[in-house]
C-alpha cells in the first residue's frame, strides 16, 4: 500500500473536474497501474462543492481517502482548496487555480468571500498557484481552464513519464483537441 | 477484456452477463446509473423506468414468476416503498432468479436519511449479497442469480454510494444464455392467500437454513489468513477501508453473502485469531448477530455507526492513529447547492416566500432546494409523495385547532406526482382537504440527472410513449379549477396562487416550464445585466436566490457566464435596473 498515490481534485459543480479525472485514470491505467476513482453525484452538483479522488499504485483497495492522506491537491477554485486542506499530507503539493466563484451565501449578501485563502494555503503547503481561467481566456476558450490545471498537475506532481497528449488524442473529440493540447502545454509551462 | 467501470456500470454488466431478460427501476441516487446503463444490452434484455419502486419490484417479480431472470433497482429509501411485494415474494419464492438492488447512501450525499438496508434482508427473510468493488459488482451478480434460483428466494443486492460511484478495473465476461423456464400455473406457490402463506413460511425457513450452510462454503465468503493476533470480519466497502487501516499481518474474513450470516464460518475464523474485530459501515448489523451467537468481538464501541467510513476513520477509531494534517488557518464559507440560474422552480418559491401565512409542504427533488437561504419557502420535506399528504394532515390540524390564518400548499414535482403524489391528490379531494396541490412540472426527473417518466413522452429504451397529462389526471380526480402557469412570469404566478386560494371549486396549480438542462429542447437563452446608474443597491434581486447575482461595490452585478436571462431578478427589481439584453 505504501506506493499508492492519492490525487484529490476539488472545485465547484460544473468546472470540469470529471474530465480531468477521466484523462488521469486513462493514462494511469495505460501505464499499468491499478487505479480507483471516486466521485459524488446528485445534489452536490447543483452549484455545490465537489470532489473527485484518484488513487493509483500496485494494488489499490480504498477508492477514497481520509484526512492527511492526499499526495496532491488540484483546487479548481481557491476557497475549495482550504475546504479540503485537512485531507492533505503535510508534505503534499497543492495546485491552486487563483479563481473565485462566489457561493450563494456571499451572493445573497449574508457573508463575505474570505480573504487570503491562497496565502493561507501557501503558508501551510508547497503550492503552485496559477490564473488558469485567465490563461484559458488568453488561449481563446475559457472552458479549457480544467486542462490548464491538468497540465500544471502533471508538471507539479512529476507525472511526465506518461504520454498525456496521446491520452488526450484518444479521449477528446477532434473539435476540442487542439485548444486543449495548447491548454495542457500552457499548464505544463508554469 | 478489461474496462474501467463504476460499480453501477459493472452491476448492469453483471445483470447482462447473468442472462437476465427483464429489469424495472425508479431512479434515485446512488442507484440511477445502473439502469441508465442497461439499454445498451437491448434487445436481449428489456428495461424500463417504472413510476415508483414498488411498481418496479412488482414488475421484476412478475417476470421472475413467469420464468426469466429479472432485476429491479432503487435507492435505499426506495426499498421502503417497495417493501410490500418484497416481503411476500420471500414466502412465495421465485421462478427465474430475482434480484433487488438496494443502493444505500451512508453520509447522505444525496438523501434524506442513511438507513441501513441490510436489516431489510433479515426482516424480509431474503438472501443478501454485498459486493465491495466494481469487479465484484459484476461477478457477484451471477452468484446472486444462482442463489436465488437454487434456494427459491429473492436476493437483496446491497451496494453503497462508494461502491456505486467508484470506478475500478473490471475483467468482463460473456453473456450466459439462460433459457426461460416454462411457466406453469402454481396457485399454492404464487397466490399468497393465508392458507398458502402458512405452508410457504416453513419452506422459506428451511431454504434459509440450507442457504446458511451454503454461505459457509461459498467463494463469496472467503478467509484471507495472515497472522493469528488480529482477525477482521468485514463486508462491502468497509473491507477496502479495513485492508488499508489494519496491519499486514491481520487476517480477514471477507463476506459477500451477509444474510443469512454464515455463522459457522465466522466461528471457525474467530477460533484462528486472538482478537476479533467487526468492521462495517453504519449499524452493527453483523456484530449483533456475531455476539448473539456467543462469539466475542469488537465493533461499534470503537467504530462510528453514523456517516461513511474511510481508511483514516477506521485506523483512528480502532488504533487511535491520529492523521497528520495542516490547518491553513483560514475561515471559509459554506457552498450549499442551489437552484440553478434559470431554474423554473425559482419563480414559484419566490412567490411563496413573499407570504408569511403560506405553509408549504415540499417533497424530494431539486425543488427541495426551495427551502434554502434566501428563499426559505418550504416548511416540511419528508419523502417521495409526502408533499400532498403531509400538507393534508397539517391543514386538518389547523382546521381542528381553529387556526384559520394559514394557507396550506402541497408541492410535488412531475415525476414525484406519478411516483406517489397521485394518491395524495386523491386524498385531498376525497377527504375535502383545505390544501392547494401544486405540481412543479419541469418535464423531467431532474435531481437524479434527467430520467424519463410517465409524463415525459419517452421510455428508458428511447421509444416514444404516451405522455400522461397531469391536468387530465387531476381533472379525473375532481379538481375543477386547474390553473396552469409559467412560474417564470411572477405576476402570472401570483395571480394563479390568488385564484387557487379564492377558488370555491377544488383547485390545483401546475407550474409548467421545462428544466433548462434538458438538452433536446431549444431554450430561450439570454443574458440579463444591471444598469449601475439605476441600481440603488437595495438587494431586492438577491432575494430570488440566484447563483448568478452578487453585490459588487454596493451595486448588484450579474455573472454573465452563469446568467441565462430568465428575468426573474429583473421582475423583482423596484427600480427597473435589470434588463435582458437585446430587448
Amino acid at each position: 500500500m505504501s506506493n499508492v498515490k492519492s490525487i484529490l481534485l476539488v472545485g465547484v459543480g460544473g468546472q470540469g473536474t470529471i474530465l480531468v479525472s477521466k484523462l488521469l485514470t486513462s493514462g494511469l491505467i495505460k501505464a499499468g497501474y491499478d487505479v480507483k476513482m471516486s466521485e459524488v453525484h446528485g445534489m452536490a452538483q447543483r452549484g455545490g462543492s465537489v470532489s473527485t479522488q484518484v488513487r493509483y499504485g500496485d494494488k489499490v483497495y480504498s477508492p477514497i481517502i481520509g484526512r492527511g492522506q492526499a499526495d496532491v491537491l488540484v483546487a479548481f477554485e481557491k476557497m475549495e482548496a482550504v475546504r479540503y486542506a485537512e485531507f492533505l499530507k503535510p508534505d503534499a503539493i497543492a495546485v491552486i487555480n487563483d479563481h473565485e466563484i462566489v457561493p450563494l451565501p456571499v451572493a445573497a449578501g449574508l457573508t463575505e468571500y474570505p480573504q487570503g485563502t491562497v496565502e493561507a494555503m501557501s503558508s501551510a503547503f508547497k503550492t503552485l498557484v496559477l490564473p488558469a481561467a485567465e490563461i484559458a481566456d488568453s488561449l481563446g476558450n475559457s472552458r479549457c481552464m480544467n486542462i490548464v490545471l491538468f497540465g500544471a498537475l502533471v508538471k507539479a506532481f512529476g507525472m511526465t513519464d506518461i504520454d498525456w497528449k496521446e491520452v488526450m488524442r484518444e479521449q477528446l473529440k477532434p473539435s476540442i483537441l487542439e485548444i486543449n493540447l495548447k491548454a495542457f502545454d500552457a499548464g505544463m509551462a508554469l | 477484456m478489461k474496462k474501467f467501470m463504476s460499480g453501477n456500470e459493472a452491476a448492469a454488466r453483471g445483470v447482462y452477463e447473468s442472462g437476465a431478460k427483464v429489469g424495472s427501476a425508479y431512479p434515485g441516487t446512488p442507484s440511477t446509473e445502473i439502469f441508465e446503463d442497461l439499454p445498451q444490452y437491448a434487445p436481449e434484455l428489456y428495461c424500463e423506468w417504472a413510476p415508483n419502486e414498488k411498481v418496479a419490484a412488482e414488475v421484476a417479480y412478475g417476470a421472475s414468476v413467469a420464468g426469466v431472470r429479472s432485476v429491479c433497482a432503487m435507492k435505499h429509501v426506495g426499498v421502503n416503498v417497495a417493501a410490500d411485494p418484497i416481503f411476500t415474494a420471500a414466502y412465495n419464492g421465485v421462478g427465474g432468479g430475482y434480484v433487488i438492488i438496494s443502493a444505500d447512501d451512508p453520509s447522505m450525499h444525496s438523501s434524506q436519511n442513511e438507513q441501513d438496508n441490510r436489516y431489510y434482508a433479515r426482516a424480509a427473510k431474503i438472501a443478501m449479497v454485498e459486493p465491495s468493488d466494481s469487479q465484484e459488482c459484476k461477478d457477484f451478480m451471477k452468484a446472486a442469480y444462482e442463489i436465488s434460483e437454487r434456494f427459491d428466494i429473492p436476493v437483496l443486492y446491497r451496494v453503497t454510494t462508494r461502491v456505486c460511484h467508484s470506478k475500478g478495473i473490471v475483467e468482463l465476461g460473456e453473456r450466459e444464455n439462460v433459457a426461460a423456464k416454462p411457466y406453469v400455473k402454481n396457485i399454492a406457490k404464487n397466490v399468497s392467500a393465508p392458507a398458502n402463506a402458512k405452508a410457504n413460511h416453513p419452506k422459506l425457513e428451511a431454504n434459509l437454513r440450507e442457504l446458511e450452510k451454503y454461505a459457509c462454503t461459498s467463494p463469496l465468503n472467503r478467509m484471507e489468513l495472515a497472522g493469528s493476533k488480529i482477525g477482521v470480519v468485514t463486508a462491502s466497502i468497509a473491507y477496502q477501508y479495513a485492508k488499508e487501516a489494519f496491519p499486514a499481518d491481520a487476517s480477514f474474513l471477507k463476506l459477500g453473502i451477509t444474510n443469512p450470516m454464515p455463522m459457522e464460518l465466522v466461528r471457525e475464523f474467530a477460533a484462528k485469531v486472538d482478537k476479533l474485530y467487526v468492521v462495517e459501515e453504519l449499524e452493527p448489523y453483523m456484530e449483533e448477530q456475531i455476539r448473539a451467537a456467543g462469539i466475542e468481538c469488537v465493533g461499534k464501541e470503537l467504530i462510528p455507526n453514523m456517516y461513511e467510513l474511510n481508511p483514516e476513520i477506521v485506523a483512528e477509531s480502532v488504533f487511535g492513529t491520529k492523521a497528520e494534517t495542516r490547518d491553513p488557518g483560514c475561515a471559509i464559507v459554506a457552498r450549499p447547492p442551489a437552484l440553478c440560474p434559470g431554474c423554473p422552480h425559482r419563480g414559484f418559491f419566490y412567490t411563496m416566500s413573499k407570504h408569511k401565512d403560506y405553509v408549504v409542504c415540499g417533497d424530494i427533488g431539486c425543488y427541495t432546494l426551495g427551502s434554502a437561504d434566501p428563499l426559505r419557502a418550504i416548511d416540511t420535506v419528508v419523502c417521495m409523495g409526502g408533499g400532498f399528504s403531509v400538507a393534508m394532515g397539517m391543514a386538518k390540524a389547523f382546521e381542528m385547532a381553529g387556526q384559520t390564518d394559514k394557507k396550506v400548499f402541497g408541492v410535488v414535482g412531475d415525476s414525484t406526482f406519478f411516483h406517489s403524489g397521485m394518491t395524495g391528490a386523491a386524498e385531498i379531494i376525497y377527504n375535502k382537504g383545505k390544501v392547494i396541490p401544486v405540481v412543479l412540472d419541469n418535464s423531467i426527473t431532474g435531481m437524479t440527472g434527467h430520467q424519463e417518466n410517465p409524463g415525459s413522452g419517452l421510455t428508458l429504451m428511447g421509444e416514444p410513449a404516451k405522455n400522461i397529462l397531469i391536468e387530465d389526471v387531476l381533472k379525473a380526480y375532481g379538481y375543477e379549477n386547474i390553473i396552469i402557469v409559467d412560474p417564470q412570469d411572477l405576476n402570472a404566478m401570483q395571480r394563479a396562487v390568488d385564484d387557487a386560494v379564492a377558488s370555491t371549486a377544488p383547485a390545483a396549480i401546475i407550474t409548467r416550464r421545462p428544466c433548462l438542462l434538458i438538452k433536446k429542447i431549444k431554450h430561450d437563452i439570454g443574458l440579463c445585466r444591471v444598469d449601475a446608474e439605476k441600481c440603488r443597491g437595495c438587494k431586492a434581486c438577491l432575494k430570488v436566490g440566484c447563483p448568478a447575482i452578487f453585490m459588487k461595490d454596493g451595486k448588484a452585478s450579474i455573472d454573465a457566464t452563469l446568467c441565462v436571462g430568465c428575468t426573474v431578478c429583473a421582475q423583482v427589481c423596484p427600480f427597473k435596473a435589470i434588463e435582458r439584453m437585446g430587448e
